[in-house]
């Protein structure tokens, strides 16, 4: 086989157990336990109270431009793997290169800062 | 070659690149710096970038590896797509102060999305070419969002965005299914790749050219890709829909001739039904839908919807003469409509911008000037002879003529009957309907310039046709020389 | 050998299965889960072809990063699922049939594989041996040098969304009291302290 996946089969046993474990807990505890639901039973439990209303709710638009701009730098980080990698062959060449890029995203969070996109207020 | 060598090559795109950062950190570090002034600063780069062109020269040299490529027909296109830009962006200056959406970002988005089709155009590898549209894409969905708290204008955005990634999605497609077959992404390699093939390609290079095709047909809103045009250029703030209306459509129209003429030059057999029928349709559908419109912003793209299929009977012919009738006819479109959306910016009554077309009634005795340029360009998209837009039809249907497709070129003709109604009827409108109520003067010198220019233009193109045709024939024959 | 082909088809088999369950799920949060697993499994398909950056990214970047937003998305906008299921059975059909025309093509195009003469030595860039170089290094050696184009044009594509994102959500609110943190250190004793001469036994 191929050596690479070789470095893989332990994963993969390990979701072949994670599933099997968690299948055979699932499905045990149907065989096994006694089921008699009741509407009290199956309705929600919300320290006693009925449910007040859908858990769902709102968010504020401000998580998500947090959440968009940690993307944007998630995906920065991405590439610098190859390049931390291979920094040995691409010599400065690779190097400044990448200073470049760093360089158009430092630009991006400087314009974030300054517009205080980062502050919570 | 070398990164010296490279980057004199992509000069002003990096220049332009290198200016939307400068003007960004302008922007953000002086607050008190209006956004009229970094819009001018912008128009200015824009010029710089022109003059940059025009001086580099643009005799097929690839730089980056093969990924990028300067030739006579991407510098004829790239000088139109920075006018289109840099006039509609001096016509957005007032609109944006008027609108209350004066945020310096607007200039520099712009200016972003101007390095994409410059990108786009220079593309020759299909890599370069998805970067360089998503580029322009990217920076254009967010400016026509541009006004977040007006529900049309985010619906614009949202709906150009879905159907935009959509595009894009049957673009990588197609492009995989390509790569898939041939082992390359390069232009030269495919061209070379499709030149030595004797027998008919397979069938999943075809599909994968039809997906290709169907991406950048929605990007120039040919018909059946066409139906997010008139809600996103109704939606959009107006000075949006200018710049939305000129430039991307010059940048992705050249795109799509480069890609069909160049790397499939050869396999023009495959790919001609397919542009005949999308011209044909959207020929049809522009004449035919845009007289029931009584909003002049839909109307507008209705009528670029129309003039997008004209420019693709050029494309349809497949041969030098055809390219040169499409370089020509979008020169021309350029002018038409950024001097339409000037008249349409001016349509302010009270302070409030209106966009139906009985707001232009009388305007020939409000604003007899106005009146007269706009009547102009009216005849000048219908396309009657001495003016430009007559020329344009010519040289495409001529091109179609000579490569033996009559019927196209004369269905083309009829649409062009049918679509001179509408255009004739805003003439009508403006000069023998009772005057309303007139609109706010001044009109500001930004726009009378503008208006002026796009006017001068189509009236004089009779006269001194040099600059546009020849240009144009110099890039057709740059375009179809190179590949073979 | 078999192992191989058993995994791929297990993996095939649930990114179909959650695909489909991604657009049928009546929980738009059941969707975004579903999305999940169906990346999951793309991943393991991508180390299966020896592609391990890419199945580490995809893990990475759309698992940790996107998959986290959509749920963001789907929370925020509080949808209402029965409202956006209206039109669904109207489109249905046309729907059907356009995914049965790209299945048709799909078919006719596998049936028909063929790579083009002379592709292969037309190819820029030879791939390297697996055995020797990793995915990641070969990987590192063309991005940042050979495709520096590309590279830099994918920079300006994040500058630009950083920036739409910032001008499409960013708003400042009014009568927000900001701390600013270098006026509070710059405070001196002298503005903030009065003394008062309390006269003793006067009161105040």
């Amino acid at each position: 086989m191929n050596p690479l996946l070789v470095e893989y089969l332990p994963i993969l046993i390990f979701i072949g157990i994670a599933l099997g474990l968690g299948l055979v807990m699932v499905i045990g505890s149907y065989v096994v336990a006694r089921q008699r639901p009741d509407s009290e039973k199956v309705s929600a439990y919300e320290c006693g109270f009925e449910a007040f209303d859908d858990a769902r709710s709102r968010f504020d638009v401000r998580f998500y431009l947090v959440a968009i701009l940690f993307i944007i730098f998630d995906l920065e980080v991405a590439f610098l793997f190859p390049w931390a990698v291979s920094l040995g062959e691409i010599g400065m060449f690779g190097f400044w290169s990448m200073m470049v890029f760093l360089g158009l995203l430092t630009v991006g969070f400087i314009y974030e800062w300054k517009k205080g996109a980062l502050e919570w207020e | 070659m070398s990164i010296g060598a490279d980057i004199v090559a992509a000069l002003p795109e990096l220049f332009l690149a290198g200016t939307a950062i400068i003007l960004l950190m302008l922007g953000v570090f002086m607050r008190d710096i209006s956004t009229r002034s970094i819009g001018l600063l912008a128009v200015a780069a824009l010029a710089f970038a022109g003059a940059l062109i025009y001086l580099g020269d643009g005799r097929g040299t690839v730089a980056f590896n093969g990924l990028f490529l300067n030739d006579g027909f991407g510098d004829f296109m790239k000088v139109l797509v920075l006018i289109g830009a840099a006039l509609t962006i001096v016509m957005a200056l007032r609109g944006l102060e008027q609108e209350q959406m004066n945020q310096f970002e607007f200039p520099v988005l712009l200016v972003l999305a101007t390095v994409g089709m410059l990108m786009m155009i220079s593309a020759n590898d299909l890599i370069s070419l998805y970067m360089g549209l998503e580029l322009q894409s990217l920076a254009l969905y967010v400016v026509a969002a541009f006004r977040r708290d007006s529900l049309r204008s985010s619906e614009a955005g949202l709906k150009y965005f879905v159907l935009g990634s959509l595009a894009s999605g049957m673009l990588l497609y197609g492009m995989s299914m390509v790569y898939g077959f041939t082992g390359s992404t390069s232009f030269d390699v495919l061209a070379q790749v499709f030149a030595s093939q004797e027998d008919a390609p397979s069938i999943g290079l075809i599909v994968g050219i039809v997906f290709i095709a169907a991406g950048l047909a929605f990007k120039i809103s040919a018909v059946p890709f066409h139906m997010w045009t008139p809600d996103v250029y109704e939606g959009a703030p107006t000075p949006v829909t200018a710049f939305l209306a000129a430039a991307p459509k010059v940048a992705a129209m050249a795109l799509l001739v480069r890609v069909l003429m160049g790397p499939f030059g050869d396999l023009v057999a495959q790919w001609q039904q397919i542009v005949v029928f999308i011209a044909l349709a959207s020929m049809l559908l522009g004449s035919f839908a845009a007289i029931v419109q009584s909003n002049i912003k839909r109307l507008m793209a209705y009528s670029s919807i129309g003039h997008v299929g004209f420019a693709l009977v050029g494309l349809a012919a497949g041969s030098e003469a055809g390219v040169r009738g499409v370089a020509v006819y979008m020169a021309i479109y350029l002018f038409m409509t950024v001097g339409v959306f000037a008249v349409i910016l001016a349509m302010r009554v009270n302070g409030r911008a209106v966009e139906a077309m009985d707001d232009l009634k009388g305007l020939s005795k409000t604003n007899p000037l106005m009146a007269l340029a706009m009547a102009a360009l009216m005849f000048s998209m219908a396309g009657i002879p001495p003016l430009a837009g007559f020329f344009g039809k010519f040289y495409v249907f001529m091109a179609a003529v000579e490569a033996g497709l009559f019927e196209l070129a004369v269905i083309g003709v009829l649409a062009s009957v049918v679509a001179a109604y509408y255009y004739l009827r805003i003439v009508k409108v403006m000069y023998f309907d009772e005057p309303v109520e007139a609109f706010d003067k001044p009109v500001g010198s930004e726009l009378a310039s503008v208006l002026a220019i796009s006017t001068l233009v189509i009236v004089l193109f009779v006269l001194i046709p040099g600059p546009i045709v020849d240009g144009a024939a110099t890039a057709a024959e740059a375009l179809t020389s190179a590949g073979r | 050998m078999v192992i191989q082909a058993l995994v791929f088809y297990l993996f095939a088999a649930v990114v179909v299965a959650s695909a489909v369950m991604v657009i049928s799920a009546r929980n738009p949060v059941h969707s975004v889960l579903f999305l999940i697993l169906a990346f999951f499994n793309a991943a393991g398909l991508f180390l299966l072809m020896g592609a391990e950056f890419l199945a580490m990214i995809l893990v990475v970047v759309y698992v940790g990063a996107v998959a986290v937003l959509f749920l963001f998305v789907v929370m925020m906008l509080d949808v209402n699922v029965a409202q956006l299921r209206q039109g669904f059975l109207q489109y249905l059909p046309i729907g059907a049939l356009v995914g049965l025309i790209l299945l048709v093509e799909l078919v006719m195009v596998l049936g028909a594989w063929v790579l083009a003469p002379g592709t292969v030595e037309g190819s820029g860039m030879p791939i390297p041996d697996p055995s020797q170089v990793t995915n990641t290094e070969a990987l590192g050696r063309v991005i940042y040098d050979h495709y520096i184009y590309l590279f830099q044009a994918a920079g300006l594509i994040l500058l630009i969304a950083m920036i739409g994102a910032i001008v499409l959500t960013l708003r400042q609110r009014e009568g927000v009291r900001r701390q600013s943190i270098s006026k509070q250190v710059a405070r001196q004793r002298a503005e903030g302290v009065e003394l008062k001469d309390v006269p003793s036994g006067g009161g105040v």
